[in-house]
C-alpha cells in the first residue's frame, strides 16, 4: 500500500540532495530556491514546462556552470562541483539531446571516448571492447549487431543506447538523460525506457527529463515537477495521476494532492521578469 | 574443501567461447560498409588497376621496369606531403600553404648543408622549419578560430616570398650534399630489397596472428581468418613482385653503370607509412583526431582538449610537408623559387581526396594517401605517353580530382548520418 501522504523527509541517503539552489544569469532569476533528491534504484522523473529551469538545474548538477546559492550534497557530503570532470569523478554522469557521439567512430571507441585505455603508447583494444560488451551484456542490450560498427550505422534508439550505456561504464552513480526518447518511434521509446528502468534495478539513481506524461507515469518512480525556477513538488508517481502532473507544470500547483506553491505569491514576484529564460 | 571449485569458475568466466566470423559473413560485412557510403580506399585501388591495364595495353614503355622506378621517384614528394594533409583533413580543415612550406623546407635544407656540410643538421633545420610553420598555422586555426582556408592562403603567398628571400638573387642553388641526393637517386643493394620485402610480409602476419590470439584470449569474435590469408597473400605478391619488377636491370648501358635495385626512399615511405598509420588507428591521440573530426563539440565534452589535437595535426601536417621539401631537394639536387609550387599542393590535395579522405573531416587513411597519390603519378606518368598536349593532362587530372570529390559527396550523402 502507497502512503496517503509524502512521508516527510526520507529516511533514506539521498545520491544527490539541492537545498536552496539558485542561479541567475544577469539579472534574470532561472533558479529560485529549488530543493531537489534523486535516490538510488529510484527514476526521478524531472518535468516542467520549458523555461521552467530544468535544464539549468541539470546543467548545474554536471558541473557545467556553478549555482550561485544553495547547498549541494552528494551521498550525504556537501560538495563543491564546479567543472564536468570533477562530476564524472563523483560518479555523475548525463546523457545530454544531442547524445555527442562521433559518427563516424565506432561503438567501442565511442563508450570509451576521452578516457581511452593504453598499455603504453597503444590502445588497448581488447580490453575496451570486452568491457563495452560487458557493458552492454549487462543492460540485457541485444539490439546492437557489433561493437565494432560505426555509430552512423546505427538507428536512434541503438544511439541512444549507446550513449547511456557510455554513462553507466565509469561506475556512476547517478544518470542524468535528458529527453532520451524525443526523437524516437513506438518501439525503440520502448526499448529505451527499459533501458531507464533496468538502470534503476541495477541501484543508480537516475533522473530523467522528460515532456511525456506516458513516459513519466511508466517508469518512473518520484515526479519533481517545477514551475518558473521553483520546485512546485517531489511526489511518488503512484500517488499522482497523469493531470495531476500535468497541473503542476501548468499551474505550479496541485488542488486534488494538496501540494505546490503559491502561486499568487509567485506571480506578484514575477512581474518584473516575466520573459524567462529559456536555459 | 569446495575451494578448488570456486576458484575453477572465477577464472573461466568471463571466456565464453565466441563464434570467428565467417568469410561470407566478411563480404556482407563488406558490402553493408559500401551501402553506408565508406567506400575507403577501394575506389582509388580501382582507379590504378584501370589506370595501369589502359596504358600499358596503349603503350609499351609504361610497363617498363625503368618507368616503375620513375614513377616512385614522381610519386615520392606529392605521396609525402597528402600523408600530412591527411591529418590535417581528418579535422575538416585545409592546408593551402603545404607546397611551399615544402619548398621551404627544401631551401633550408640546402642553405644549411651549403654552409654547414652537415647532413643531419641540414634535416633538422628542415622538420624544424615545417614544425614552426605548422604550429602558427596550427594555433591561429585552433586559437583564434579563423578559417583554415584563409590562414593557409595568406601562409601560402607568405612562404612563396620566405622561399624567394632563403634562396636569394642567384635564382637556383645547387644540393651539395651526397647523401641526401642518395635518398631519390641510388638504389639498395638487390639482396637487401628481397630482406625488406620479406620483414614486410612476415611483420604483417606475425602482428596480425598476435592480435588475433589475444582476441581469442578475451573471448572476443575474430575476423574472417579466410581474408586475413588473402590480404598476406596480395601483401606477398605485390611486395615480392614489386621488388623482382625494380631488381630487373633499367640501364640503356649496362655496362657502364647499372641501375638496379629497391630506390631507398621505398623503405623511408613504408616507415613513414607504417609509423603514421599507428598513430592514427593505434594511439589515443589518433583516436581523438578522428573524434574531433567527427564531432568536435562530443570530442570537447568527452574531455579532449580540442585546441592542442587541432594545433598537433597542422604541426605534423607541416613537417611532413617539409619532409617532402628534402625528397624534391635530393630528387632535382636544386632548389628553385618553384620548388613546391605549381601543381604540387594541387596534387597533394587530389591524392588525399582520390585515396578516400573525406574533405568533410572524420574519414581518411595514410594508406589512402599513398594509394591516391600512386593515382595521381600514373596520370602524370603515363598521360604524356598516349597524348602529348600539355592541356589535355590538366584537364585529365582535373577530371580525376573531380570524380574523386564526387564519390566522396555522394558517399556521404548514402550514409545516414550524413
Amino acid at each position: 500500500m502507497t502512503p496517503p501522504v509524502d512521508p516527510g523527509p526520507d529516511a533514506r541517503v539521498p545520491t544527490i540532495r539541492l537545498t536552496g539552489i539558485q542561479k541567475s544569469f544577469g539579472a534574470v532569476e532561472v533558479l529560485r530556491g529549488v530543493d531537489f533528491e534523486a535516490y538510488p534504484g529510484e527514476v526521478t522523473a524531472l518535468v516542467g514546462d520549458n523555461g521552467a529551469g530544468k535544464s539549468t538545474l541539470v546543467k548545474g548538477m554536471a558541473g557545467i556552470y556553478p549555482f550561485d546559492g544553495g547547498v549541494y550534497e552528494f551521498d550525504g557530503e556537501r560538495v563543491e562541483v564546479t567543472s564536468p570532470k570533477q562530476a564524472n569523478l563523483l560518479g555523475i554522469e548525463v546523457v545530454y539531446q544531442d547524445l555527442a557521439l562521433c559518427d563516424n567512430l565506432d561503438v567501442v571507441s565511442n563508450m570509451f571516448l576521452g578516457r581511452e585505455r593504453s598499455g603504453g603508447v597503444t590502445l588497448d583494444e581488447t580490453s575496451m571492447e570486452r568491457s563495452a560488451t560487458e557493458t552492454l551484456a549487462g543492460l540485457s542490450v541485444r539490439t546492437l549487431r557489433s561493437v565494432r560498427s560505426a555509430v552512423s550505422s546505427l538507428s536512434g534508439g541503438q544511439r541512444q543506447t549507446v550513449a547511456i550505456a557510455r554513462a553507466v561504464l565509469w561506475n556512476s552513480k547517478i544518470v542524468i538523460l535528458d529527453e532520451p526518447t524525443a526523437a524516437l518511434g513506438v518501439a525503440q521509446t520502448e526499448q529505451v525506457l527499459a533501458l531507464v528502468r533496468r538502470l534503476a534495478d541495477r541501484g543508480l539513481a537516475v533522473v530523467l527529463i522528460s515532456h511525456n506524461m506516458n513516459d513519466v507515469m511508466r517508469v518512473a518512480d518520484r515526479v519533481a515537477a517545477m514551475y518558473l525556477g521553483r520546485m512546485a513538488a517531489q511526489i511518488s508517481t503512484s500517488r499522482a495521476t497523469n493531470a495531476d502532473i500535468v497541473e503542476l507544470i501548468t499551474s505550479g500547483r496541485s488542488a486534488a494532492l494538496g501540494v505546490g506553491i503559491d502561486a499568487a505569491a509567485v506571480e506578484a514576484q514575477d512581474t518584473s521578469d516575466t520573459e524567462e529564460a529559456v536555459a | 574443501m569446495s575451494t578448488d571449485i570456486t576458484h575453477d569458475t572465477s577464472h573461466g568466466g568471463a571466456a565464453v567461447a565466441t563464434p570467428s566470423e565467417t568469410l561470407r559473413e566478411a563480404i556482407t560485412r563488406f558490402r553493408g560498409q559500401l551501402a553506408a557510403g565508406n567506400v575507403g580506399p577501394l575506389s582509388s585501388i580501382l582507379g590504378l588497376v584501370v589506370l595501369f591495364v589502359l596504358f600499358t595495353s596503349l603503350d609499351t614503355k609504361f610497363a617498363s621496369a625503368g618507368n616503375f622506378a620513375n614513377l616512385i621517384n614522381q610519386a615520392a614528394a606529392v605521396t609525402f606531403i597528402a600523408m600530412g594533409l591527411v591529418f590535417v583533413l581528418l579535422l575538416g580543415e585545409i592546408d593551402l600553404s603545404a607546397g611551399y612550406t615544402a619548398g621551404v623546407g627544401a631551401a633550408m635544407l640546402t642553405v644549411v648543408l651549403r654552409d654547414t656540410t652537415n647532413t643531419l643538421l641540414g634535416i633538422l633545420a628542415a622538420l624544424g622549419t615545417g614544425a614552426v610553420i605548422g604550429l602558427v598555422l596550427g594555433s591561429l586555426v585552433a586559437y583564434l578560430r579563423i578559417p583554415s582556408f584563409v590562414v593557409t592562403l595568406a601562409a601560402f603567398l607568405a612562404l612563396q616570398g620566405v622561399l624567394l628571400a632563403i634562396i636569394g638573387d642567384g635564382g637556383t642553388i645547387r644540393q651539395p650534399d651526397d647523401t641526401i641526393r642518395t635518398i631519390m637517386n641510388d638504389n639498395l643493394p638487390l639482396w637487401v630489397g628481397w630482406t625488406l620485402a620479406a620483414v614486410a610480409v612476415v611483420g604483417f602476419v606475425g602482428i596480425g596472428l598476435f592480435g588475433r590470439r589475444s582476441r581469442v584470449a578475451a573471448g572476443l569474435p575474430l575476423r574472417s581468418g579466410a581474408v586475413f590469408v588473402i590480404s598476406a597473400i596480395v601483401l606477398a605478391v605485390l611486395a615480392f613482385g614489386a621488388t623482382a619488377a625494380l631488381s630487373v636491370e633499367r640501364s640503356s648501358r649496362p655496362e657502364l653503370t647499372s641501375i638496379r635495385g629497391v630506390p631507398y626512399i621505398v623503405p623511408i615511405a613504408a616507415i613513414v607509412v607504417v609509423g603514421l598509420t599507428f598513430v592514427l588507428t593505434r594511439t589515443r591521440f589518433g583516436r581523438h583526431v578522428f573524434a574531433v573530426g567527427g564531432n568536435a563539440e562530443a570530442a570537447r565534452r568527452a574531455g579532449i582538449n580540442v585546441a592542442r589535437i587541432r594545433v598537433t595535426c597542422f604541426v605534423i601536417g607541416s613537417t611532413l610537408a617539409a619532409m617532402a621539401g628534402i625528397l624534391l631537394a635530393s630528387r632535382n639536387n636544386s632548389v628553385a623559387p618553384d620548388t613546391g609550387g605549381a601543381q604540387t599542393l594541387l596534387y597533394a590535395v587530389a591524392a588525399a581526396v582520390i585515396g578516400g579522405t573525406s574533405l568533410f573531416g572524420g574519414k581518411g587513411s595514410i594508406i589512402a594517401a599513398v594509394l591516391g597519390g600512386l593515382v595521381i603519378a600514373v596520370i602524370a606518368n603515363g598521360l604524356p605517353l598516349i597524348i602529348q598536349e600539355s592541356w589535355a593532362q590538366f584537364v585529365v587530372t582535373g577530371l580525376v580530382l573531380l570524380l574523386a570529390a564526387t564519390v566522396d559527396a555522394l558517399s556521404r550523402r548514402r550514409s545516414p548520418a550524413g
